[in-house]
């Protein structure tokens, strides 16, 4: 592992424990016999822009459904805004891929949205006109007000995205986990869903992404976590975002004259 | 008859019996469409079959202590038991061996089953003379129904849509995003449980009236009906329980109304009427609503080819476009634009074009979602949006509408 986390300033102390958004300290995954993701922390910079990069199956996706408890992992601890996950799960909003769902499914825009705010109207609460409000509210802010009526199975796969976006954004958190939202989703839809991100970061919240295109990591984010399998380093783009820290990430599998280039664009 | 039986006019017992029916109909029907978004549907059939054990291992148990066997309550409460033993192994089969759902059904659904005959045939030479009837729970057996059998129905029933109001939206958000639910800290695991219980709820108080070995058809067939009129998972609940109930009421009212009509499988087969009939009929979902949209969207992109050709001055070959280029009055049979004809292809070229420019801008995106090459521009935009594109496009502003 390159130590560079700890080089630049996000120190593993117990006050960037407390102070961070999403810590996670020894977490170990395994689907069968052999670990998806091994003994990794990882500390999130409040109010920052982090993409997980990492190759196929590195566990990058893994590893955030088992900081949120989605999969059990073997061990680790979780904590969010210094306290455990469990008890913070409102702050926290989480962006699945959009291939876990069956499109199929008989509901419309509208009520995806309005999950999101499952919290809030409880088990039998009335779904009342302040609800579809902020719902409609979230939709306009991904560009989707428009389709609020349409049966979800009518949508591109970049519709579909951004309306789970406006479901996580109905929720109010202050950490915001989104799982491959760029895969396959067609320009407009990148724009706009970088867009509503970096505008939730002006409003200090923090956004994480799992992130598969290297080319445009510097343009969007400013915080980078490399994993395959272990963690290869953690920080800001211009220290952890090198030709080193790809190497050592991806191995072979990029060509070096494509980690020139990328690391370069790191500056 | 038939009609009698419908108005409740056969006697008490055809009454109880066409009441209770459509109770069990309406809470089927309702339970299993939230198995049915899950895509559980089959887990049924594993439970219904689970229950004969208990079924058997109750009578004996009565029998033994030196009561009556055939005690309703005793007999569902020991199904019951061994229902909910066979989902937990079901359960147990999915999540810690490498068996997948449906091996696991298999597997359960017929090693309890077994069982349970084993244990029928066991108590069949026990030659006790008390145990007749028990046969009745794999069919349905609504002969001798008693007002204390047609209460726990009610009670069962009622008791089931209860807990389903109390847990709709947590089954829906674990049925259409799972993972989702478990971020957002829903006990995913549990709720499916709980699912599961319902559902054994349903099948133990239907034991009675449709019998262990149909009433998954009670539990599946409702909500594929109601899916066909709807896109709404709140309104499928409420549609699958109405056909259930009707499937119920009327399915017990036919077989009351003829000698030696079995009541459950008249049930079943009522609901199935009501399944294909949405099948065929259902606005969107149907297949003649597939068919005939298929037809006319052949004819609506004949239509709007042959005008474009027109516009552009090239011949025609296809013999429908012609056909409905000249019924519509656009041409001449032999392909030749009439003055008319003219106009709409002219409009036709432009509509393209426009189409070019919304579908080129982001602000226009939902309009731009609808493009099929075939709309006119005016169904999807308003006259202003129009002129805007028009100025846009630039060129003679003068196109016929």
């Amino acid at each position: 592992m390159l130590e560079l986390a700890s080089s630049n300033g996000i120190a593993n102390t117990n006050e960037a424990l407390a102070e961070s958004p999403l810590a996670i300290r020894g977490l170990t995954v395994s689907y069968g016999q052999k670990p998806a993701v091994f003994s990794v922390d990882m500390t999130v910079q409040a109010g920052a822009m982090t993409a997980v990069i990492g190759p196929n199956g590195a566990g990058k996706s893994t590893m955030l459904k088992a900081a949120l408890g989605i999969v059990k992992p073997l061990s680790g601890q979780v904590t969010a805004f210094g306290k455990p996950l469990e008890d913070q799960r409102a702050r926290v909003a989480y962006v699945p891929q959009r291939a876990s769902v069956d499109w199929d499914f008989p509901t419309r825009v509208i009520d995806v949205v309005l999950m999101g705010l499952y919290r809030e109207l409880g088990l039998l609460g009335r779904l009342r006109g302040r609800h579809k409000a902020k719902a409609m509210d979230c939709l306009n802010r991904v560009g989707m007000r428009d389709f609020a009526d349409r049966q979800i199975g009518q949508l591109s796969g970049g519709q579909q995205q951004r309306v789970f976006l406006a479901r996580s954004l109905a929720q109010d958190a202050d950490l915001y986990l989104l799982d491959e939202p760029f895969a396959g989703v067609d320009a407009a839809t990148e724009k706009a869903i970088i867009a509503v991100l970096k505008s939730l970061k002006d409003a200090g919240k923090t956004v994480v992404v799992v992130h598969h295109d290297l080319a445009t990591v510097t343009d969007y984010f400013d915080h980078v976590f490399l994993i395959n399998t272990r963690k290869v380093a953690e920080g800001p783009v211009d220290v952890a975002f090198t030709a080193e820290t790809l190497q050592a990430a991806y191995g072979g599998r990029l060509a070096t004259a494509q980690i020139d280039q990328l690391s370069r664009a790191a500056g | 008859m038939l009609s009698d039986a419908l108005l409740l006019q056969l006697g008490y017992n055809a009454t109880l019996v066409a009441i209770g029916a459509a109770l069990l109909g309406v809470s089927a029907g309702v339970t299993g469409t939230f198995l049915f978004l899950r895509k559980r549907a089959l887990v049924s059939d594993a439970i219904s079959h689970a229950t004969l054990p208990g079924v058997c291992i109750a009578f004996m148990v009565m029998v033994a202590l030196g009561g009556d066997g055939r005690n309703l309550i005793g007999l569902l409460l020991g199904s019951a038991l061994s229902a909910w033993v066979g989902l937990l192994c079901l359960n147990w089969l999915t999540r810690h061996t490498r068996l997948a759902e449906d091996a696991a059904i298999g597997s359960v659904l017929s090693v309890f089953f077994g069982f349970g005959v084993v244990l029928l045939t066991v108590i069949q030479t026990m030659g006790v003379g008390r145990q007749a009837g028990l046969e009745g729970f794999l069919l349905g057996s609504t002969a001798g129904m008693l007002w204390a059998d047609a209460m726990i129905i009610a009670v069962g029933g009622g008791a089931t849509l209860l807990l389903i109001l109390l847990l709709r939206r947590p089954m829906t958000l674990v049925s259409f995003d799972p993972e989702y639910a478990a971020a957002r800290g829903l006990p995913v695991a549990r709720i499916d449980l709980a699912m599961m219980g319902l559902v054994m709820a349903v099948t133990v108080v239907g034991l009675k009236i449709v019998g262990l070995i149909l009433i998954v058809a009670l539990l599946i067939i409702p909500p594929v009906t109601a899916r066909f009129w709807t896109e709404r998972s709140d309104r499928v609940v409420l549609l699958s329980g109405l056909a259930g109930g009707v499937s119920g009421f009327v399915g017990a009212a036919i077989s009351a109304s003829a000698p030696n009509l079995p009541t459950g499988p008249i049930i079943v087969l009522v609901s199935f009427a009501l399944f294909a009939l949405s099948m065929l009929l259902a606005p969107n979902r149907g297949v003649l609503a597939a068919i005939l949209g298929h037809l006319r969207f052949q004819r609506r992109v004949h239509l709007r080819q042959g005008l474009l050709a027109l516009a552009q001055g090239q011949p025609i070959y296809e013999r429908l476009t012609l056909r409905l280029l000249s019924r519509a009055g656009f041409a001449r049979a032999d392909g030749v634009a009439t003055e008319l004809g003219r106009a709409r292809a002219a409009k036709a070229l432009r509509d393209e074009k426009r189409w070019e420019v919304v579908r080129a801008d982001q602000s226009h995106e939902a309009a731009a979602a609808l493009y099929d090459g075939l709309r006119d521009i005016e169904t999807v935009l308003t006259k202003d949006q129009i002129v805007d594109i028009d100025r846009r496009i630039g060129g003679p502003q003068e196109v016929p509408a």
